[in-house]
């Protein structure tokens, strides 16, 4: 057995890379919290990019698909240029929000994947990510130019003030302002309370109706408002076209600020770069006395009067709920509008309990089928099967070593993947075991048995481990995260496997032999 | 030697009773397809698009729950226990965020409600995962098909694959007749089984090629290759049962403790390793029997 030293080295060299590359792993997640706190950033950071990730149905966190609504009519490149530029801009945004390790990645053609570890304000995550934040100044239609458009519309629609009765569920239209008479004055600006807002959508929709608005406008709704109990939207008649948007913009930063009514409101604060500035500079010098209208994501956020013109290049946006709300908006709109609106296409947020839970189950699982497994080998094939059993603990440090090398992730599917993997390969130690038995049987003593029980099975081991692996490999194509965790450990499980159980445990048989004398083992 | 051994010395007549077999296989296909269109197969939001909430309450039994979510009008609803006895599991189709749902359940159950999960998929990402599920599998199948092909004969190669096909229909039966919910995990299940399951029949492949061997170039009876076949599957009957047996004895251990999420994974890798040791034990080599004797390729 001259090949005895070398197996020896090999395997003394795969179990000491396999320890060397899962240290990091182990140290990360035996560190106490208030370890964490005390260890420099930087360390830390490093030591959980060595260390094996838990995947989010085990860490709790959020996962999403967005789906990049690219216009119809543009090439390809052009539109692979959006969706990277989408992912870019929606990369920045979460930077900002100081979450650890969160992930951003275009996948396919027109979609983008975002993991966020340990997020559970599902719904401030979502406004940040999906939000389009597409800042625009517009002119507000002079006062009778929108009191005429109304008149148009009561008169055009007063013909068919029944059915309108029916849709708005209001039978206190007036029949000659059918269309005004959904509208309430407030702050000398027209208002739409929540209720009927879709009512006046629908009319203001019909293409009928958008032929009597005048060239050259569009009506626009403010963002949502609150006094005393009611809620409304305001209405507004604003210039079609953009006089300056959002892309000149240099910086925002969220302040308490306001106007003399609400002085200490939160506001974000907006500048521009000098070419905005001056663009600014010319419709405000150009405009006095007229509003202005700024709009964020189609909706009026306010429409200040322009007092004089503003040359600084510096504007503000009021009208903001909360100042959560306004550190937000400042961080989408410093990181940019999104090129394409987007929509997700598929959510999945697990709670932390929940991911606890799953880690506990999973453990559970792994411990006890190992246990069940050596008991069942060593009912049967004695101390054969207990030797065979304790080398697959070997599986799942090689395993886990090589998912530490990956940067893989681990899932709950994965661990099962794992306790799944050991039930495989002792398959191979059944296989030479009964080869062996079949040798012995037919006079062979244990020393050739072994030879050429090895020998024989190996065939059988090599079939059904390629054919595993096949099917792992078809696996790792489908769907997402949870399952590619599983199909990976399952396809790294079969090398793995064909080394512990074959060549480990030939080892060991061999060593016991061929060292020790041993002459006789139970299996 | 000391040592037990089930099946050591069996000569058991497979070959000649396979017409038996055969008979048997078709009526529990039959059933199992009965099943199927009767009850149909409970897809899950994964493959249907739509919304799950996964709840844990601290005292609201299912009904009041119930009760609470018919108040809230959602789409399509549907609660179910979901692992311990205050956690629940809430399917919808509306678009109404899962927070809504669980702000709603807490004013009016008055209970302590914590929102564990939630899930939404698109119809898109529904559709697309149903096609790409279907494509795997048929490229897994062909794969084995292939690779069987290659290393044994044609014969093997369907004789597996319709064997395959008959198990993953059978497990469909019994997950459709229990009416679990099949999601991305069941599917990651059928695949795993359907590597696993050949396993047997190619160890029996490989033994009953080994035995023909002794009798190359001579033109066999059809009453020699059943003896043959025979002896491939009794020789190698035990490790059959036992290579069986180690795995499912893991797959017993999830089933025990992997938790409702793996509960369904479980469920098909238990009754997959089961159906799958059955028939390579008596209809694998039966179907290349008759293939070979017939010699229809």
């Amino acid at each position: 057995m001259k090949t005895l030293n070398i197996r020896i080295i090999i395997t003394l060299i795969v179990i000491t890379f396999s320890i060397y590359f899962l240290y990091p792993t182990i140290q990360y997640y035996t560190l106490s919290d208030a370890q964490k706190e005390f260890m420099p950033k930087e360390k830390l950071r490093e030591l959980k990019k060595k260390s094996i990730n838990l995947g989010l149905d085990l860490q709790g966190g959020m996962y999403l698909v967005l789906h990049v609504e690219t216009p119809k009519n543009i090439d390809l490149n052009e539109k692979n240029d959006i969706v990277e530029r989408t992912t870019f801009v929606i990369k920045n945004r979460i930077d900002n929000l100081g979450i650890a390790e969160p992930i951003v990645q275009k996948i396919g053609s027109e979609r983008i994947m975002i993991q966020l570890p340990g997020v559970l304000d599902r719904e401030r995550a979502r406004e940040i990510i999906g939000r389009t934040a597409q800042l625009e100044f517009r002119l507000l239609a002079e006062p009778q130019i929108l009191e005429a458009t109304i008149n148009r519309i009561d008169r055009y629609l007063s013909g068919e003030i029944d059915t309108l009765k029916d849709t708005t569920t209001i039978d206190t239209l007036l029949r000659n302002k059918p269309f005004s008479s959904l509208l309430v004055n407030y702050g000398g600006d027209l208002a739409i309370s929540e209720e009927l807002i879709d009512s006046v959508k629908k009319i203001l929709n019909r293409e009928d109706i958008k032929n009597l608005i005048p060239k050259g406008y569009n009506f626009f709704f403010g963002n949502l408002e609150s006094a005393g109990n009611s809620k409304f939207r305001r209405l507004f008649l604003l210039r079609d076209r953009a006089d300056l948007t959002g892309a000149y913009l240099i910086n925002a930063i969220a302040t308490i600020g306001g106007d003399q009514f609400n002085p200490n409101a939160p506001v974000v604060s907006l500048e521009f770069n000098p070419r905005g500035a001056m663009i600014f500079a010319n419709i405000t010098s150009s405009n006095v006395g007229k509003r202005l209208a700024i709009i964020l994501d189609s909706f009026v956020y306010s429409a200040p009067q322009i007092r004089e013109a503003i040359l600084g290049g510096r504007a503000q946006i009021t009208g903001i709920q909360s100042m959560q709300e306004a550190k937000d908006l400042a961080n989408i709109l410093k990181a940019g509008a999104l090129p394409a609106p987007v929509s997700i296409l598929e959510e999945r947020s697990v709670g932390p309990t929940l991911g606890k839970d799953s880690i506990e189950k999973g453990t559970k699982s792994i411990i006890f089928g190992y246990l069940f497994v050596l008991v069942f080998m060593m009912f049967y094939y004695r101390l054969g099967g207990l030797i065979t059993v304790t080398i697959q603990a070997l599986n799942f440090l090689i395993i886990l070593g090589i998912l530490s090398i990956l940067g893989a992730t681990l899932t709950l599917p994965g661990m099962a993947g794992l306790i799944l993997t050991v039930g495989f390969a002792i398959d191979a130690n059944v296989l030479i075991f009964e080869r062996m038995r079949e040798e012995m049987r037919n006079g062979k003593d244990f020393v050739s048995a072994i030879e050429y029980g090895y020998k024989n099975a190996s065939r059988a081991i090599w079939d059904t481990n390629i054919l595993h692996f096949l099917a792992a490999l078809v696996l790792t194509f489908f769907g997402s995260g949870p399952i590619k965790g599983f199909a990976v450990i399952l396809a790294i499980g079969v090398a793995t496997s064909l080394f512990t159980a074959v060549f480990v445990s030939r080892l060991i048989f061999d060593i016991l032999v061929y060292k020790f004398n041993v002459r006789y083992i139970p299996i | 030697m000391g040592w037990i051994d089930i099946f050591a010395n069996a000569k058991y007549d497979f070959m000649g009773k396979r017409k038996v077999f055969y008979v048997i296989y078709a009526l529990l296909i039959i059933f199992s397809l009965f099943v199927i269109f009767l009850k149909g197969i409970n897809f899950g939001i994964d493959f249907t698009g739509g919304n799950l909430v996964q709840i844990s309450t601290r005292s609201s039994d299912i009904s009041k729950v119930r009760n609470a979510l018919s108040q809230l009008n959602l789409k399509d609803v549907s609660v179910q226990n979901f692992g311990q006895e205050e956690d629940y599991i809430i399917r919808y189709s509306s678009e109404i965020d899962a927070q809504f749902v669980v702000n709603k359940l807490k004013e009016i159950l008055n209970d302590e409600i914590v929102l564990q999960r939630a899930e939404k998929v698109g119809p898109t990402i529904g559709s697309e995962l149903r096609r790409q599920a279907f494509i795997l599998s048929i490229i897994a199948i062909g794969l084995i098909l292939i690779y069987i092909w290659i290393r044994f004969d044609l014969y093997f190669g369907l004789g597996t694959i319709l064997a395959l096909i008959i198990d993953v229909i059978m497990v469909l039966g019994l997950y459709s007749l229990f009416q679990l919910e099949f999601s991305t995990i069941t599917v990651a299940a059928i695949l795993t089984i359907i590597g696993y399951d050949v396993n047997d029949s190619v160890i029996i492949a490989d033994r009953i090629r080994e035995f023909l061997k002794r009798y190359e170039g001579l033109k066999l009876e059809s009453q020699k290759l059943i003896e043959i076949y025979n002896n491939g599957i009794n020789s190698t009957l035990s490790r059959t049962i036992i290579t069986s047996l180690s795995t499912l004895i893991v797959v017993i251990a999830l089933l025990l403790f992997g938790g409702p999420v793996l509960y369904g994974f479980s469920f098909i890798l238990f009754w997959g390793i089961i159906f799958g040791t059955l028939s390579s034990i008596f209809i694998v080599s039966a179907i290349a029997l008759d293939l070979k004797i017939r010699k229809k390729f």
